[in-house]
Formats: C-alpha cells, sequence, structure tokens
C-alpha cells in the first residue's frame, strides 16, 4: 500500500480524452453527463476543481437539456432521469442552480412519478429504487420537493425492504447495496430513516466487508471499490459506519491505485476507469482520508457544496 | 437483415459506400468546444451515429432506419436514444416482435448487464402478452445458467411471474438452482419471492414448515452461508416469538457448535434466541465452554457474554458490532 496519489488522479481525470479509440470512450459518449459528475466531483473532493473551465461545462450542460426539462447524457440525446439528477449535481458543484429553469426541470421529474408512489427513469416506464432516489435528490437540491407525493414515494420504497434488512430494485427484488444506498438516501432526504431496522440493515452491510477489508455487494460476491461508496454512506446515514474496519477498507482501495499513471480499479491490478476512480476517492472521503474534503453521504455532493444549496438564502 | 448485428469486421461496407444510404447526409456529434470528458469515437461507430442522428432528426420511420438502429445497438448497445427510436420504428413499421425477440435474445448474449436491453426485451414481452410467458421464463433461464446471480435476469423473472404468470414450477427451478450453489443469495431470494407472494402455494404461514426443514438441511451441510441463515430468520418474518423459542433453531444451532467450524452465524443467532431456551439447557453450556477453551478467552458466567467474547475473538473485521450486541444484553447493563 502506499499513500492516496491524489496529484497522479487528478492527471487521470483530466487526461480521459487522451485515450484514443479506447473501449471506455465509445461506450461512453451517450453516458457523458454521468461521466462529467463522476470526474468533476472526484477533482472537487482532492481540491481540483479550479483548473476546469466553468463556463464551457455549464454551457455544454444547458446544450444537453431537452424540451421536457430533462437532460440527456450528451448533446441531442433523448432525456432520462438518470442524467438529469448528474446535470444538476454537476451545476451545484459550480454554484449554477440558478442557470437552469427550475421549474421546467422539476416539471420533468414530477411527470415520473407513478400512481404508487414509484418513479419512471423516463417515458418509456421502467421502474426502480434507483430512479425514486434520483428523483427525490434531485428535487431536494432544486427545493422542490414539495411538488412530488413524498409520502407515496417513501412507502414504495418500503415496499422494496426485504427480510434481511436491505432493499431492492422494486417490491421483491434482491437486496443490493447499490439499490440499498439509494433507499437509504431517499429515506434520509425525506426524513424516514425511522423506518429502517437500523441493526438489522447494519449487520447486513457489515457482513459485506470481506477478508482483503473490501467490500461486496452482496453475499458471494467479489469486492469491488464502487461498493466502498455504496456500502459506506449507507451506513453513515443510518450511523453504523463503525461496525466495518475502516483501516482495512483503506488499504483495500490504495491497493486499486494505479500509482504510476494515476486512476482507481474495481480491485487490485484491474484497469482503471473514470467512474471507479469516484467512487475510492469518495470513499476515502467518507473514511475521512487526510486532504479529501468531505463528502455528504446523502447527496452524494461535496458537503460545503451541500451546505450552500441549503444555508444560501 | 434488421437484426444483423454480427457482422464481421472485414466484411462491413462503410454506411457512405453503400448505395441505399447515399441519399442521406450524416450530422456529426456536436460535442460543444473543449468537452468536459471528450470522447474519442472509433470511425466506424461515428460513422453510425453520423448518419443515425441523420435518420433520427428526418423521424425517417423507415426499415433501413430500424437496420442501422441494430448496427448501433450492435456498437454500443447502452445508448438510450437508439433503443428509444428503435421502438418508435417498431411501432410505425408493425414489425412482429418475435423477431425483435430474437434480435434482443443475441444483443444479449454479447452483454447481457447493460439496463436498455431489459428494458426493451420487457417492452416486447408486455406487447406480447400471456402468450410470451414461456419464452421469457426460458429466457432468463438460459441467463441465469451462465450466470445465476444475474441482477437483471432475476427482476425480469419476477416481473414475467407476477404480469405473465408460471409460478407452477418456480419453487422446483429454486430447488434446482440451489442445489447446483447452496451460496447463491439470488435463488435465496427468490425462493422467497415464491413462497411469500406465489398465488398456488399459499403463502408463508402454509410454507412455514417444510421451508424450516429444508433450509435446516442446507444450514447443516454448510453453516458458513449467510444465505441460508438469513431465508431462516425471514421464514419467521413478524413471528420474533415463534422464532426465539423454536427448538428447531436452537438444536441446529447446537448441532454446529459441537463441529466446533464454521460457527459464527450459529453464535449470532444463538445470541438472537430466548434467553430461557439458552440459559438453563447443559448442552449449550458445555458446547460454548468448548468453544471458549479452544481460542482461550477469559470466562463469563453469563453465556450470552461469552458468545460475544468469542464472536469478537474469531470475527476480528466486525469487532464493533459484536461489542454493541455484548452492550445490548440485558445482563451487560
Amino acid at each position: 500500500m502506499g499513500d492516496l496519489a491524489a496529484e497522479k488522479h487528478v492527471r487521470y481525470i483530466l487526461s480521459v480524452e487522451k485515450k484514443k479509440d479506447s473501449f471506455e470512450s465509445v461506450v461512453m459518449e451517450h453516458l457523458r453527463m454521468n461521466g462529467a459528475y463522476w470526474g468533476l466531483t472526484a477533482l472537487d473532493i482532492l481540491g481540483k476543481l479550479h483548473v476546469v473551465d466553468v463556463d464551457e461545462v455549464v454551457s455544454w450542460i444547458i446544450s444537453c437539456q431537452h424540451e421536457s426539462g430533462g437532460f440527456g447524457g450528451n448533446v441531442e440525446h433523448d432525456p432520462h432521469i438518470l442524467y438529469t439528477l448528474s446535470a444538476v449535481q454537476v451545476l451545484a458543484l459550480f454554484n449554477k442552480l440558478d442557470v437552469i429553469d427550475v421549474d421546467r426541470v422539476t416539471g420533468y421529474i414530477v411527470s415520473l412519478q407513478n400512481e404508487d408512489g414509484s418513479f419512471s427513469g423516463d417515458i418509456w416506464g421502467e421502474v426502480d429504487t434507483r430512479f425514486s432516489y434520483i428523483a427525490i435528490c434531485c428535487l431536494s437540491i432544486l427545493r422542490r420537493l414539495d411538488r412530488i407525493n413524498v409520502e407515496k414515494a417513501v412507502k414504495y420504497i418500503i415496499s422494496c425492504k426485504n427480510m434481511d434488512g436491505g432493499f431492492g430494485c422494486t417490491p421483491g427484488g434482491e437486496s443490493h447495496a447499490g439499490q440499498i444506498f439509494c433507499c437509504v438516501g431517499a429515506l434520509a432526504i425525506t426524513g424516514s430513516l425511522d423506518l429502517i431496522d437500523k441493526d438489522l440493515l447494519g449487520w447486513w452491510l457489515c457482513e459485506r466487508q470481506v477478508k482483503s477489508g473490501g467490500l461486496n455487494g452482496r453475499p458471494e460476491k467479489d469486492p469491488d471499490v464502487c461498493y466502498s461508496w455504496w456500502v459506506l454512506s449507507s451506513l453513515i446515514m443510518i450511523d453504523r459506519v463503525h461496525w466495518i474496519s475502516k483501516e482495512k477498507l483503506i488499504k483495500f482501495i490504495l491497493d486499486c491505485q494505479d500509482t504510476e499513471n494515476g486512476g482507481i480499479s474495481d480491485r487490485p491490478d484491474d484497469a482503471v476507469d473514470v467512474f471507479h476512480t469516484y467512487f475510492g476517492v469518495a470513499g476515502l472521503s467518507l473514511l475521512e482520508y487526510p486532504g479529501l474534503k468531505p463528502i455528504d453521504p446523502a447527496y452524494a455532493l461535496p458537503v460545503d457544496v451541500v451546505n450552500q444549496i441549503f444555508f444560501s438564502k | 437483415m434488421a437484426g444483423n448485428i454480427e457482422v464481421e469486421e472485414d466484411d462491413r461496407v462503410p454506411l457512405r459506400l453503400r448505395p441505399e444510404w447515399s441519399d442521406v447526409t450524416p450530422i456529426p456529434q456536436d460535442d460543444g468546444p473543449s468537452p468536459v470528458v471528450p470522447i474519442n469515437y472509433s470511425e466506424e461507430f461515428s460513422e453510425v451515429m453520423d448518419y443515425f442522428r441523420a435518420v433520427y432528426f428526418a423521424k425517417e420511420l423507415s426499415s433501413r432506419a430500424l437496420a442501422l438502429t441494430a448496427e448501433a445497438i450492435g456498437l454500443n448497445a447502452g445508448n438510450y436514444t437508439v433503443w428509444h427510436f428503435r421502438r418508435l420504428l417498431l411501432e410505425s413499421l408493425k414489425v412482429d416482435l418475435h423477431v425483435e425477440r430474437e434480435f434482443v435474445e443475441r444483443v444479449a448474449s454479447g452483454n447481457s448487464k447493460n439496463y436498455q436491453i431489459w428494458h426493451h426485451r420487457r417492452w416486447v414481452a408486455e406487447k406480447l402478452g400471456p402468450e410470451a410467458r414461456n419464452s421469457e421464463l426460458e429466457f432468463t433461464k438460459k441467463i441465469l445458467s451462465v450466470d445465476a446471480k444475474h441482477y437483471h435476469a432475476w427482476s425480469h423473472r419476477q416481473w414475467v411471474l407476477q404480469n405473465l404468470g408460471g409460478w407452477e414450477d418456480e419453487l422446483s427451478y429454486c430447488s434446482e438452482l440451489l442445489a447446483e450453489d447452496i451460496f447463491n443469495n439470488s435463488a435465496w431470494n427468490q425462493r422467497y419471492f415464491v413462497i411469500t407472494r406465489s398465488p398456488v402455494l399459499g403463502g408463508l404461514k402454509a410454507m412455514r414448515e417444510s421451508e424450516v426443514l429444508f433450509t435446516v438441511e442446507a444450514i447443516i451441510s454448510y453453516p458458513e452461508n449467510e444465505s441460508s441463515w438469513r431465508y431462516l430468520r425471514g421464514l419467521f418474518k413478524d413471528e420474533s416469538t415463534l422464532y426465539v423459542n423454536d427448538a428447531q433453531v436452537s438444536s441446529l444451532c447446537l448441532k454446529i457448535l459441537k463441529t466446533k467450524s464454521n460457527y459464527l452465524f450459529a453464535l449470532s443467532t444463538l445470541l438472537d434466541l430466548s434467553a430461557s431456551v439458552i440459559q438453563p439447557n447443559e448442552d449449550f453450556r458445555d458446547a460454548i465452554e468448548a468453544l471458549r477453551l479452544q481460542i482461550l478467552i477469559k470466562q463469563d458466567s453469563d453465556i450470552a457474554i461469552t458468545i460475544c467474547s468469542i464472536l469478537e475473538q474469531v470475527d476480528p473485521i466486525r469487532v464493533n458490532y459484536w461489542v454493541w450486541r455484548k452492550s445490548r444484553l440485558p445482563q451487560a447493563a
């Protein structure tokens, strides 16, 4: 293990474009908005967001907005709730939420709530608790949470709770750390954490830590750096993070660094990517690793950004 | 052909050289000035997407546009907009959805961990209605035979059962998968889904007795299996009094403790059980005492405190959890 190769990670994030014809670049085109969120949030946590040209980012984001109010993954792509949250989060990073018509974005999200309280991802109607989180997080950042039926939204999330204390994507779906983050995050933002059996869920989550120190997302699966975020943030929100070994997890994440060229991978010695670089850095931030900005476990944004949203006028 | 995505690299004719596309002017991607996450597209992918944008903006509802979406999906199955346009095309061209199902199957064989594929598959199945039941169950079975924990496949299968039916053989399917891999948490979850939701089994209460027997046996074979222990607890959902006093549960724990290996979940379960079951029982005291001597920790007159101390020792990564469990014992106060 070494220390966090912070400078190299910054350089890696900024240099993703130089990898010509990489497989990653081809599959990323349509989710460039998510990529922007991962890369820029990681940069902010590393204290280097200022190297980015704000106006360029903001004008590109605006160009991805659809007339419905939602955002696409890139210019001229169809809107989806997934990209809408990333767009709003990136604007929040730069304190530029005032450049969008908040009511139009709100209208788009409100239109995706279904009768049972669940949310669809786009006009085609796919339902998933991921979308419940996204809708709630996004509206909360826009300070328009009162525009949806929160009570029904919470009720739907609770209907996805399993006997092991975890949550799945729809009622009866297997508990999965990624879905748990979404459900716990949505419940935290709506002030409904009392509906969770924290001790039972906390035990399930801390059982995700394996011998190597890494966390997996389901029983008997391999550990992966991305779960450092999903499991950890959930444990923090339910106030049970001391139930895992922080030291061992820090070591696992640091072992996943490419110490030569920067970037973090899913497991030691695998290829790095922006997605895992973000989750690794964000995970270390949650673990209070020195030199990193603290990140908010529910909003997945730096704490100072969240404060700026909620404590400004 | 609309569904052909297996074009060999060398056989592929660029779109600009195909006579049927000569009337279309491709539209390049506008990434704006110095993009934040600049993307370099492969030449082939760029060309297909340039033509795709041309037909998409022109709202050209033609069979060549449908064929083009297949090519674009073949190069990147994750693009929402391409799938979205494909559905509009399928609807307007009134394409036989049985053929579309085969297309999805081919795409999924290359990249099944993609949300859009599954969403599209569901859209097709929804349109076909109950006649799609068997093909959908077979389709997920095929995917699960390669990756038995495939989250999307399980999700789709649950949707099929609830919307198109086919519950009759599901419990035996779960048993089959668990016979292959008793650690498969997805199969345990599906089993729970079936016994609690199947309209043909009578619900959790009716199934409890036989399921407890099944689970106890599974635990005895592999006591380190987290999934089976959680399932056992789940069988007593909302019946915790029944659970903490169940003789089968306590004797299962005892049996495993006596083997002196892989006893972590047995010990933890024991902590859940009623003190009136454990405390006065000589067998439990002996079994715990034997474990205590094996790992050489301090004796405590209270059996539950000793259990926590053992767990702290044998599961050090979660030591704080076990310390907390100990602090919650009434006798620790």
